[in-house]
């Protein structure tokens, strides 16, 4: 581990020696890579980023189930590094809707298999005795939380990777316990291994040919054959060195330190108290030695542009503690001081450390991971906290090496934000007003408010004029329902009786327009426009050979066909699912959900072999797409297009040209509503003239437009369609999520061993449609799970599959024409049967629901007669 | 008793000075403001005083308006009043400041029995605040104190000399420039901190006609700080060579 010389040359480049880029070192070595370098450009082992100066506490349970399993995973790795103090963690209740939030943590806590209880302030103050319990209602107890060292963990995976990169033990020694911090000491002195820069300032990336070449910085230029940016809140400024962007902003999280709390000399240990959340008022309060750390992100949001964050030499303390902005700070220290007035109302007890920590934060406040598309051999590794470095490390060293991570990372895959969501000032807005949210009870379905619109399509103003109601996805406004459709509230209110949602946090972001929105486009037609979707053409010789590699359904159909096909991984895990259409001899269309078209772009693009002819054309922003459905759909297009629409000549799963009134476009007919139509595609600036002339030719029989509710829910729930990022993630292969009808093609394709495999074995759980069989068991108000409930049997045991794998609802969503609330879950075998009587928790409630399909088999038009009408 | 302790708002140093463009002042946005650590220690001094026989500390500062940041820092420290001698930002030298604090001395409702001064500004460093404004009051001063007390209208202070230590006793009501090391300064509480942040500062401008006029300041320059520079010749038997060259031809000792 030698740092006086700075090489010409290396493997892999981490840039930044905060947790990140440690865990990146330890977890690349770990994965067999041998020539490492690290440069930071302060000293070790605090170089000055936001890993030398956090509370360092670590709280696993979040409503994510991967940032909960991530954290999971980084606990276990602090620990066994010794370098993990449980503590415990409360998140403590001073309103009943926080009382509601904690009851769904725990709800979230058994979803995800995290122990945890709610407390009362009684129990709260048994373990917390200096808090003041007439404030509280109620306590949410994270048994396994705790606190970490974060430097001297750091030290122990750069010893840890440079020992295992030099050959000098290896990761099954040190998962034995076998390897001692001694044994570490002074091994790999001689060259390879991991080699350390500090205080080298990365000053220029150099590409060429899209690919990165080299770093330069202070110390010399070192060429490298990848290069991962695990800069924390700098990491935007080393990215904009090779073009590209990382988006994320420094924002101010205030701390101080008080002490010394007399109350506290009587313990041992760094920390002999649960760290407690005081939700309400955004802030926690964290026993430190004999001082209490109170941090808060309670005060206005304070963003900081990355030029202005000073150097080291210019810091008083270190860049990334600036002085503390006093007034912002003002009602924290009041909050503070009511909750823990024995404690922090000691006038012996000083202010002795106050800072304006900065840390990263990211538009979504998830971390920013994978791999920069337009640069190959760049990844990014950014805004991630404490609590989850040391498996996003292992997870990114994962991606690097092998192709794909253990924990599906695409909520944080850094590419979400690709061409959209990366200016400044858009990061800045979703920064600010993400910081308000941090510690909020956040609704799943909760929409931003800030930075919008940002992508609209062509048919925006007119969807506006009937007064939709925008959720964005992907920066993409799209109309959830719209309230000119009110009128089918009459129409329907037969069947939608028993549908709609009495309570207030069930109902909100909800309307049951949406259903009955539904129901008019079963019996007559509707019009569904802009999905969003991510529209990317393939070109070129060797595109054939290409598309089949990368799917799993075969590609290479006659020209005009379209395959919905699964797009996998090498563990057999869902990467993607989408539609692919061939075009021409060498041209396919790939359409995929807009959410994940950064992410399925960067897939396609990294997989193109160096010498393939193939070429990617990203339409998504110059083709808008228009859905028409339902039974009268057939004559509605009929009526304005040039071409044959009969069944016999346009059949179901093709694709072909048409001419649309005065538009020219390409239509698929297919449907993710179970209804015969067409998606069809048209020039962006043509848009508003389909719109127009399929609305006026639908005029007659009533044609409505509407909303992705049924588009996203209820249509897709009642014909058991998957939603990738729900039902499809890595952690599930086709033959778990019932879509092995492919069967299993000749030619090779990503992930087509495991997926044989996959296809032979018993499933260890099987994707299931469910339905509520009563929605107030105990009478009172009928309530309507969101998803994300976990899924227990009659005794009241949360599933677990023999993978360790536990149940929960991975959509919820409520199906107008077979009116029932309808749940997906992953179910193990004993109890993936039809007709099953299992429970689901909601709320600190249970409610029993019954198994209504194993498999993919739709509720409702199982055969599909609709969409081959 | 009544004490007044007089303080300076300058930009936190121990790192980096950055200057603005027209160098006219420090680039303080990462540094933030403060005061010297003998003015601190000189409150602290104060609110002991006060602790132990009673009376009011008043903290005041010649200065801008935001100031008043460091007046409550010595609110906080639980001095019970500030005044602010508010200028508009520009440089006033010592003679100018000392007046102006004499002046509003005297017309002072309270009767100071102890003014204390920080030794010497954290950034001017002239020396001469307290002692002028000891003169222009017709006021016994004495200077570099590092041991405080008052009995029966005497103080009784102590300065460290090579080799001991100088007492003196003075009649109050006297002036007296305290050095860091008299006292441990204490941190606010949260409590005091929050109820300074509340507290109204009595604010008043200072007779023009001792204004900065007199002074004036060209630009600051930033000492270099290249040579100051360490480097590692090497690590163990290895760097023997290196060693001696650099005695023989850099340093020219051997
Ligand atoms: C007050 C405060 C409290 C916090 N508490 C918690 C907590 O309780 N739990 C938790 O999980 N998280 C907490 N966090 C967040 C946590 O600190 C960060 O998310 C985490 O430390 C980020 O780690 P990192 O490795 O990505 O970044 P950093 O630690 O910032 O490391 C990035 C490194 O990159 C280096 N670098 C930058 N530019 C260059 C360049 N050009 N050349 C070379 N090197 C460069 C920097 O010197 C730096 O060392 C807290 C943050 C703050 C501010």
């Amino acid at each position: 581990m030698s740092s006086r010389e700075f090489p010409d040359s290396a493997g892999t480049v981490i840039i930044g020696a905060g947790i990140v880029g440690n865990s990146l070192a330890y977890h690349l070595a770990r994965q067999g890579v041998e020539d490492l370098l690290m440069i930071d450009k302060g000293p070790l082992p605090d170089p000055g980023g936001s890993t030398g100066h956090a509370s360092n506490f670590l709280m696993p349970v979040e409503h994510s189930k991967e940032m909960t399993h991530l954290t999971r995973r980084s606990i276990e790795q602090y620990d066994e590094m010794g370098t993990f103090a449980n503590s415990g963690g409360i998140e403590v209740a001073r309103t009943d809707e926080r009382v509601e939030e904690l009851k769904r943590r725990m709800q979230s806590a058994k979803a995800w298999g995290e122990p945890a209880e709610l407390l009362t302030p009684a129990e709260v103050e048994e373990l917390v005795p200096y808090i003041e319990t007439d404030l509280i209602e109620a306590g949410f107890y994270s048994t396994g939380a705790g606190t970490c060292d974060p430097l001297r963990a750091g030290e122990i995976m750069r010893a840890r990777a440079d020992a295992i990169a030099t050959g000098a033990v290896t990761p099954e020694e040190i998962d034995a316990g076998d390897v001692g911090p001694d044994d570490l000491e002074g091994v790999g002195d001689g060259p390879g291994g991991l080699s350390l820069a500090p205080n080298t300032e990365v000053q220029d990336l150099h590409v060429d040919e899209g690919e990165i070449r080299a770093v330069e910085t202070d110390r010399g230029t070192v060429t490298a054959d990848r290069v991962v940016i695990a800069a924390g809140l700098w990491s935007p400024e080393i990215a904009k060195m090779a073009g590209v962007e990382i988006p994320l902003t420094p924002a101010v999280h205030q701390m101080i330190s008080v002490g010394p709390i007399p109350f506290f000399e009587q313990f041992e240990g760094e920390i002999n108290h649960p760290v407690v959340r005081d939700m309400d008022t955004q802030m926690y309060e964290r026993p430190s030695g004999n001082d209490m750390e109170v941090g808060s992100y309670q005060h206005r949001p304070i963003l900081w542009d990355v030029e202005d964050v000073p150097s080291i030499e210019e810091a008083p303390l270190s860049p990334t503690q600036p002085p503390l902005t006093d007034d912002a700070f003002e009602q924290s220290m009041m909050d503070a001081l009511e909750l823990m007035p024995e404690v922090l109302d000691d006038p012996e007890a000083g202010i002795r450390h106050e800072i304006d920590g900065l840390l990263s934060e990211a538009p979504d406040g998830a971390p920013l991971l994978g791999p920069l598309q337009d640069v190959d051999g760049l990844w990014s590794c950014a805004a991630v906290w404490i609590k989850e470095g040391p498996a996003i490390g292992e997870m990114v060293a994962q991606w690097m090496t092998r192709g794909y991570p253990d924990v599906d990372l695409s909520e944080a895959n850094v590419n979400r934000f690709y061409e959209y969501g990366t200016s400044r000032e858009w990061v800045k807005a979703r920064a600010h007003e993400l910081y308000q949210e941090i510690y909020g009870i956040v609704h799943p379905s909760e929409q931003w408010q800030s930075g919008r619109p940002i992508r609209t399509s062509a048919f925006y103003d007119q969807q506006d004029d009937h007064d939709a109601r925008w959720f964005e996805a992907a920066g993409w406004e799209r109309p959830q329902w719209f309230e000119s459709n009110e009128d089918l509230l009459d129409v329907y209110a037969d069947e939608l009786e028993g549908l709609h949602r009495p309570n207030e946090w069930d109902s909100r972001w909800w309307s049951p327009i949406i259903l009955a929105e539904h129901l008019h486009m079963r019996d007559h037609v509707a019009m569904i426009g802009d999905m969003g979707f991510g529209i990317f053409d393939f070109v070129g010789s060797d595109v054939v050979d290409y598309v089949e590699r990368m799917a799993v359904g075969r590609c290479d159909v006659d020209v005009g066909k379209t395959v919905y096909t699964p797009i996998l991984a090498e563990n057999g895990g869902f990467v993607s699912d989408l539609t692919i259409a061939r075009l021409g001899p060498e041209h396919y269309r790939v359409v995929t959900g807009g959410a994940a078209a950064g992410s399925d772009r960067a897939w396609f693009t990294s997989h193109i072999g160096d010498d393939e002819h193939v070429t990617l054309l990203d339409r998504s922003d110059s083709l808008c797409t228009l859905g028409v459905w339902g039974p009268d759909a057939r004559e509605v297009v009929q009526s304005v297009t040039e071409e044959d629409m009969s069944h016999e000549a346009f059949a179901p799963y093709t694709a072909q040209e048409i001419t649309v009134g005065e538009t020219d476009a390409w239509a698929m007919r297919l449907s993710y509503v179970g209804e015969l139509g067409w998606e069809i595609y048209a020039p962006m600036s043509k848009g508003h003239r389909l719109w127009e002339t399929i609305a006026d030719a639908g005029d007659a029989h009533d044609i409505r437009p509407v909303g992705m509710g049924v588009y996203g829910t209820t249509g897709r729930m009642e014909k058991g369609y998957r939603l990738f990022g729900h039902e499809l993630e890595i952690e599930y292969t086709p033959a778990e999520a019932g879509l092995t009808f492919h069967g299993l093609k000749e030619a090779d394709f990503n992930g087509k061993e495991a997926y044989a495999e996959a296809i032979e074995a018993d499933n260890a759980a099987t994707l299931c449609t469910l339905s509520v069989a009563d929605h107030a068991p105990d009478g009172g108000q009928a309530r309507f799970m969101l998803g994300n409930e976990p899924v227990m049997d009659q005794d009241g045991q949360v599933l677990v599959d023999e993978e360790g794998r536990r149940s929960y609802v991975t959509s919820a969503g409520t199906g107008p024409s077979v009116g029932k609330h309808l749940l997906m879950a992953y179910l193990p075998p004993a109890h993936a049967e039809e007709g099953t009587r299992l429970q689901v928790e909601y709320m600190g409630d249970r409610y029993p629901v019954d198994v209504e399909v194993v498999g993919s088999r739709p509720l409702f038009d199982p055969e599909n007669d609709r969409i081959r009408s | 008793m009544d004490v007044l302790t007089c303080i300076k708002r300058v930009p936190d140093t121990g790192s980096k000075i950055v200057l603005t463009e027209d160098r006219q002042s420090i680039d303080a946005s990462n540094l933030g403001f403060t005061m010297s650590p003998h003015e601190e220690c000189a409150i602290e001094a104060a609110v002991q005083l006060v602790e132990a026989h009673g009376g009011t500390a008043r903290v005041l500062t010649l200065g801008p308006p935001a100031a008043d940041e460091q007046l409550r820092t010595g609110l906080a420290m639980t001095a019970d009043e500030a005044t602010l001698l508010e200028t508009d930002g520009a440089e006033w030298g010592p003679r100018a400041t000392a007046n102006a604090i004499a002046d509003a001395v005297r017309a002072a409702e309270e009767e100071f029995d102890l003014l204390l001064f920080g030794n010497e500004s954290a950034d001017a460093a002239n020396y001469q605040v307290g002692i002028r404004v000891a003169e222009r009051l017709g006021l016994p001063v004495v200077a570099g104190i590092k041991s405080l007390e008052v009995e029966d209208g005497t103080a009784i202070a102590g300065r460290e000399v090579s080799g001991g230590e100088e007492i003196y006793e003075v009649d109050l009501p006297a002036v007296v420039t305290v050095k860091e090391g008299i006292n441990e300064p204490r941190y606010a509480s949260m409590r005091a901190k929050m109820s300074a942040r509340r507290q109204e500062v009595d604010r008043r401008e200072p007779d023009a006609e001792s204004g900065p006029g007199t002074f004036e300041k060209l630009r600051l320059e930033a000492p270099s700080d290249e040579d100051s520079a360490a480097e590692v010749l090497g690590e163990g038997p290895e760097a023997v060579p290196r060693i001696i060259e650099v005695l023989e031809e850099e340093v020219e000792v051997v």
